[in-house]
């Protein structure tokens, strides 16, 4: 199993304001709103605009991720990174929204870990190497198994809208 | 066992005889709303058909809305282009609930839903926007979503795969003070429930508080559930919502109100006393972060903001004009108002709001979504206050991380203008 390298640790409460602000949300397009992924924090911003972070790292929440405004942004800007998120929990539209475009996010309710440290994503557990403390993983609700599975939520309702086309 | 509203709505809009808490349902949408990221709905939508050998088709043109509100006018090349390229597609689909750029009909889209009678009781809406929950005011379940998921919407016509949530009961009882308003109730219940205290909950609102209370406030109650993690907000359809059909959204036809049963299963029941609640502020960085304005009074602004989604109905301006008529805005602070749509600025200009605000000092600017975000004027300055009515003060919402903002009402707003220090509205002389 290989563990990911915690790039940015926050706490709980973290908004979409902060994730993505909204003053840069006329870029919409999925390939554009990379370069401004936490771009309040300029320090993390900057790492990840010299391309510093590699694919698989790792931002680890507090509770309720995500929190606020359903702009789309937030997700695309970090699955444009190849970020993994591990959150305590998160903001339902957040976390709908990263179903839908692919962004790999894990709950661990009771996760620790601090910047720089490698954690392990398991099955049903994520283990913080340097602590060694193992943290339980909540499953995503069972409803949205589907759309994962079909790999988005475009490949989804391609799949949907082909099957009643094939009813008609 | 008997079901909440939300489980009626959602029974109604799925086929089914019955759903409970959990269930997984896909109901029709009634109603899709989109504002200027339809651009980017457009786009997952297009992409949705690429390779299947199907013509891109919307599966009902009449239930898709778009309202420009968030930038506008454009404040830049780039939302002009993605504006034009809306309007393009408005166009080409035959999409007739759309509202431009315009003084007559134009506006916000959680204000201009309601006035054109487009949300009715019973319905399912989804907007790409997270005050959707607003609509919950008309008895409507109404929910955010993301633009990927209107591109679904926009293509089979049902959400797909949606858990139906469970429902927080909330029982408000008494009547509120006077300079005491629905923003001040919904500010204290998402401190008391936290800001994730709701997540993937309904708040289902009852209560002599909630039967006395118009639309207008009932919006701003639905807008802010939100702000305690909840999927929607929903007061069940009464006479009152009847009236605001009737006299300001012009549905003459027969609407069905939604009820809960009796015995209807909730999560959780929360209980408030309206009668004791005194002004609420919400202070910086979160909106949970609630206290009494006695707490915080004081506290020095740099800038005013009345209007938004939240707070910028007629009832909202008349209690800011009342406050304000004949009185001056402090001179080191800064008062913007900008109304929540075209028709609610008309009949503040025509009731004397306006002036009234206007010779106070106050700027009145256009109907738009704009400063609460921080994407389009009322920036703030390094190390600057604002006291907003609107709806979220995360750091860095209104554009500037570097600056503060509390949330609270459009009465103590107004009385806070005069000092240019937060002030209980209940204070002698400005009532």
């Amino acid at each position: 199993m290989t563990a990911a390298r915690v790039v940015l640790a926050v706490g709980d409460d973290v908004s979409t304001d902060v994730i993505y602000p909204g003053r840069y949300m006329a870029t919409v397009l999925p390939a554009e709103t990379p370069q401004y992924a936490f771009a309040d924090n300029a320090p993390f911003n900057a790492l990840l605009q010299a391309g510093k972070v590699s694919a698989g790292s790792m931002v680890v929440a507090g509770k309720n991720f995500g929190c606020g405004s359903s702009r789309e942004q937030a997700v695309s800007t970090l699955k444009g990174h190849e970020l993994v998120v591990v959150a305590r929990s998160y903001a339902r539209i957040f976390l709908q929204n990263a179903i839908n475009l692919g962004l790999k996010v894990v709950a661990a309710p009771e996760i620790e870990a601090s910047e720089g440290d490698e954690v392990e994503i398991g099955q049903d557990e994520v283990t913080n190497r340097r602590t060694g403390r193992r943290f339980r993983v909540e499953p995503l609700p069972a409803a949205r198994q589907a759309i994962i599975d079909a790999g988005g939520l475009i490949a989804y309702t391609r799949k949907r809208l082909l099957e009643s086309a094939g009813r008609r | 066992m008997g079901m909440t509203v939300v489980e009626k709505i959602l029974a109604r809009a799925s086929g089914k005889r019955a759903v409970a808490a959990g269930d997984v349902v896909e109901p029709a949408v009634d109603l899709a709303m989109s504002h200027e990221n339809a651009a980017l709905v457009i786009n997952q939508f297009l992409e949705v058909f690429q390779g299947t050998g199907l013509e891109p088709r919307l599966w009902d043109p009449s239930r898709i809305a778009i309202i420009f509100d968030h930038r506008v006018p454009a404040e830049s090349p780039k939302t002009a282009t993605n504006q034009k390229k809306v309007r393009a597609f408005v166009a080409a689909n035959g999409i007739t609930k759309f509202h431009d750029i315009r003084g007559d009909r134009g506006g916000i889209c959680h204000q201009v839903l309601p006035e054109n009678g487009y949300v009715r009781p019973g319905q399912v809406v989804v907007g790409t926007d997270s005050h959707t929950t607003s609509h919950g005011a008309l008895g409507a379940f109404a929910f955010g979503i993301g633009a990927t998921e209107m591109a679904s919407v926009w293509a089979l016509g049902h959400a797909v795969n949606v858990e139906v949530p469970a429902t927080i009961k909330v029982t408000v009882s008494g009547a509120l003070a006077p300079q005491v308003f629905a923003k001040d109730l919904i500010l204290f219940l998402v401190g008391t429930l936290g800001a994730a205290g709701a997540s993937f909950r309904v708040l289902e609102f009852h209560g002599a508080a909630i039967q006395r209370m118009p639309t207008s406030g009932r919006l701003t109650l639905c807008n802010m559930s939100v702000e305690a993690g909840a999927t929607a907000g929903i007061v069940p359809a009464d006479a009152e919502t009847l009236r605001y059909l009737r006299e300001e959204a012009g549905v003459g036809n027969a609407v069905a109100p939604v009820q809960p049963d009796p015995d209807a299963a909730y999560a959780r029941t929360v209980e408030v006393d309206a009668s004791g609640l005194e002004p609420q502020v919400a202070c910086p960085h979160t909106v949970d972060n609630v206290r009494p304005v006695s707490k915080v009074a004081g506290t020095r602004v740099d800038q005013i903001v009345i209007g938004s989604c939240t707070n910028g109905r007629l009832d909202d301006l008349a209690v800011a004009a009342r406050i304000l008529k004949g009185k001056k805005v402090a001179p080191h602070t800064r008062m913007l108002v900008f109304p929540a749509s075209g028709r609610i600025y008309q009949q503040a200009l025509a009731a004397g709001y306006v002036a009234d605000l206007m010779r106070a000092g106050a700027v009145v600017m256009n109907a738009g979504c704009g400063p609460c975000l921080g994407v389009h004027e009322g920036a703030l300055g390094d190390g600057e206050v604002a006291l907003s009515t609107t709806n979220r003060n995360f750091k860095g919402r209104m554009g500037n991380p570097a600056s503060e903002v509390y949330l609270c009402s459009p009465a103590v707003a107004a009385a806070s203008a005069v000092g240019g220090v937060i002030t209980d509205p209940r204070e002698g002389g400005l009532q």
